[in-house]
């Protein structure tokens, strides 16, 4: 086996779908089964991502598989000197196993959407997107080099676009997909300022180039400051991506997308490519990079937990729960758990599409409706959906034998032994509130959508349970939430593959003064003379003692808000409608989403009007008006010129001509024709010339 | 007792040249305006020989009249022609009324 059969193969990975977009785009109209091709492609894509994982994992796991090609070259730049694009393709682990949770998921969700979207007028239409969604998010996870990740985030961005606002007769599927878009245009500003700067530095694109010329000592404008400037701009990219505070407002409105479509894209995979950005930056990081990193996802996780407690939209708990995960595993980068995020980012993938998944098999079987108050009692009419949907639930809050488990109580130790190694406590405090706020608003949810008694008699009657193609989507991904994937002890995850075999280690590549202290090597790593060791020993024992209290802790929140949740909805101990008459301020500042959306409007949408509208002032009164000066100045010196042509110049032409005229008339007398006059003109003449002469 | 010499000549002989000259340009008809040109020739004729003989040229002033003569009546014959073709062309001999040279 050659590595080079698996760069072919993942070609295949990453040219299938693509495939599949054209042929479904161009046939769609009139071969109305052609979508079945596209769900082919989509199983053959799984198949070759299963085969590369198999014998990345099983056959190169130590080896980066690298091959790239010339795109094009520009010989003797100015500044620059001989600069050559290249494309390219990298295969490590982490790329192996991105592959294979994106076409799983993408795979699943084909399979599901086949009986979801049974109908629609664009079934087929609906198809080919999600085949070119799938063919860019491959991309961005196989590409060696920032530019073509920069190309492939904007397809990526282009297909949620398309799919956020695929009924765009519905005015607020059109205006959520614009919002989508112009949102995370902000973010991929910093990111596209973040490539130049790198491009001007470093004049190539390619990870590893950069890397190797970050530790040979070329910095951006010579300075560590620029270097950390250069990773929160990329690291912007991400924030508009994955949906971080403040740019979190647009993945909300992207649930009025078809359910699948939220599952496949505004779940598991594209607004974990923010994530995955971070993982492949991280390697140039400094010290405050992370720490501004660590805060962003901080904010993020809480704000948006916070927020999902009071929604009555079965969707848009979810979408914010999918925000505060996302979150989590950002301000994992950003405390250094780097194996720890990717890890979440993998099993919250699972679980959270699972939750969509199930989520849109509820709305299918209630005809549409997606506020929680109108269901209820569905846990008999639909057992497979509620049992996975409890499953992956419990995967999200953190109870053991759970996936989930394992990758947050990572996350929650490392921000732990974070704090204690800094100093910064307010990380590892809101982990675990967030925790306790994430079990106690999904088991809200559980228990108002799935227990008690019926809401909505009519809607529950026709309920039932969801056609094969749908259930089994479900439990393969619930399947997937358990902890024996991972590792055989479900209560710690560092002893399985996943952890300890799988994710490499990451390499920090900054200056060492740039580091945290607890990432500089100590004198045992150096010893050892293994430089790709970037944690000190420091760091594994803090971690070490981090892992029970994390442990208990975030056991003991996430049994508590389960508790709560069941005390309040399910008991009914607590009578909820006067305690949020008690809490009414806070109560609306949580339902209306802490009035982000109202502030951005005031500020953000208002400003740029009222800036257009300036300009648009500007433009009519001062550029037209100059335009129209200069045009009344020309029109008055044109005047002015022809009338002088008029005047001066004509005059004096036709004074010659009328001197001349005046002076033939004169000379014509003379020349009458006839000799005899001549002869008298001649005579004369001689006398005067004889009188001259004489 | 006045003897007849150079003067007389030439005072004749300028009479004879403004009569000539006269009727060229007074007369109306072109026989008559050839008529005056004959007057001028013969004029210079009458200074040729009087300058013969008064002057010390020997017979060159008489063999010079005599060409002039034989010239006047080639000169005659031309000019006849011409103002019969004007009279062909024109269907007048009235030279106040030839003056296509004004074209």
């Amino acid at each position: 086996m050659d590595s080079q059969f698996l760069i072919n193969t993942s070609l295949y990975v990453l040219f299938l779908p693509l495939l599949g977009f054209v042929v479904t785009l161009l046939l769609g109209k009139k071969v109305k089964s052609i979508y079945l091709f596209e769900n082919l492609v989509l199983i053959l894509t799984f198949i070759a991502s299963v085969f590369i994982l198999y014998n990345k994992l099983a056959i190169f796991s130590a080896t980066k598989i690298v091959s790239e090609v010339e795109w094009f070259s520009f010989p003797n730049t100015p500044i620059f000197g001989d600069i050559s694009i290249k494309l390219g393709i990298m295969i490590d682990n982490i790329t192996a196993m991105m592959l294979f949770v994106v076409a799983l998921i993408s795979m699943l969700v084909h399979l599901y959407s086949i009986a979801y979207m049974k109908g629609d007028e664009r079934y087929n239409r609906y198809f080919a997107y999600l085949g070119i969604f799938t063919f860019s998010m491959n991309g961005i996870v196989l590409t060696h080099n920032i530019l073509m990740m920069y190309i492939f985030w904007e397809l990526v961005g282009l297909s949620s676009y398309l799919l956020i606002g695929f009924w765009f007769e519905k005015k607020s599927a059109a205006d959520a997909g614009k919002k989508a878009f112009i949102v995370n245009r902000v973010g991929d500003l910093g990111m596209f300022a973040g490539i130049l700067i790198l491009f001007f530095t470093y004049q190539t694109f390619s990870f590893s180039e950069i890397f190797a010329s970050i530790e040979a000592g070329i910095l951006p404008f010579n300075s560590t400051f620029w270097l950390g400037i250069t990773g929160i701009l990329l690291f912007g990219g991400a924030i508009g991506k994955s949906a971080q505070f403040p740019l979190h407002v647009w993945l909300p409105d992207a649930m009025e997308g078809p359910t699948p479509v939220s599952a496949l894209i505004h779940a598991a995979t594209m607004v974990a490519a923010g994530v995955y950005l971070v993982i492949r930056i991280f390697g140039l990081l400094t010290a405050d990079a992370m720490l501004f990193i660590a805060v962003i996802g901080m904010i993020s996780s809480f704000i948006p937990a916070t927020i999902a407690l009071t929604q009555n939209d079965i969707k848009k708990v979810l979408a914010y729960s999918t925000i505060s995960q996302l979150g989590y595993m950002i301000m994992a980068l950003g405390v250094g758990a780097y194996q720890f995020a990717f890890f979440h980012l993998v099993t919250h993938a699972f679980f959270k599409a699972a939750l969509f998944l199930g989520s849109g098999s509820v709305i299918h079987a209630m005809h549409h409706e997606q506020d929680i108050r109108y269901m209820g009692g569905l846990r008999k009419k639909m057992p497979l959906t509620y049992w996975t949907f409890v499953i992956s639930s419990l995967a999200i809050a953190g109870i053991p034998l759970t996936s989930g488990f394992l990758s947050k109580d990572g996350i929650l130790a490392s921000s732990l032994a974070f704090a204690n190694l800094t100093g910064h406590w307010l990380f590892p405090v809101t982990g675990f509130l967030v925790a306790l706020l994430t079990a106690f608003y999904m088991f809200r949810l559980i228990i108002i959508t799935f227990h008690g008694e019926p809401r909505d008699h009519h809607k529950f009657e026709h309920a039932h349970e969801s056609p094969f193609v749908m259930v089994m989507p479900l439990v393969v991904l619930a399947a997937l939430s358990i902890f024996i994937w991972y590792t055989p002890n479900p209560f710690n995850a560092d002893q399985g593959w996943v952890l300890s075999k799988w994710i490499e280690k990451p390499v920090l590549h900054t200056p060492v003064e740039t580091r945290f202290d607890f990432m500089k090597p100590d004198s045992e790593n150096i010893s050892h003379n293994n430089e790709h060791i970037i944690y000190s020993s420091t760091y594994s024992e803090a971690m070490h003692h981090a892992h029970y209290p994390a442990m208990f802790i975030s056991l003991f929140v996430a049994l508590s808000g389960i508790l709560l949740a069941f005390v309040f909805y399910h008991w009914k101990k607590v009578n909820v409608d006067a305690l949020t008459e008690k809490i009414k301020p806070l109560y609306n500042f949580s339902i209306n989403k802490w009035y982000f959306d109202e502030l951005y409007d005031k500020t953000f949408v208002n400003g740029t009007l009222m800036l257009s509208k300036a300009l648009g002032w500007f433009d009519l009164k001062v550029i037209d008006g100059i335009v129209n000066g200069a045009a009344a100045a020309t029109k008055s010196l044109s005047f002015f010129v022809g009338n002088f042509d008029k005047i001066v110049i004509d005059g004096l032409v036709n004074l010659t001509a009328y001197l001349s005229g005046f002076f033939g008339l004169l000379f014509r007398r003379i020349q009458t024709g006839k000799v005899q006059t001549y002869i008298v003109l001649v005579i004369f003449s001689i006398v005067i010339l004889l009188f001259i002469f004489r | 007792m006045v003897t007849v010499g150079l003067t007389h000549f030439l005072v004749i002989s300028t009479l004879l040249f403004s009569m000539g000259l006269y009727a060229i340009i007074t007369r109306k008809n072109a026989v008559m305006v050839l008529m005056g040109v004959e007057l001028i020739l013969n004029s210079a004729n009458i200074n040729f020989i009087a300058f013969s003989r008064f002057g010390n040229f020997g017979y060159n002033g008489q063999l010079i009249a005599l060409f002039v003569i034989v010239l006047a009546a080639a000169e005659a014959a031309i000019a006849l022609a011409i103002v019969l073709n004007i009279y062909k062309n024109l269907s007048t001999v009235n030279v106040d009324e030839v003056d296509n040279l004004k074209d």
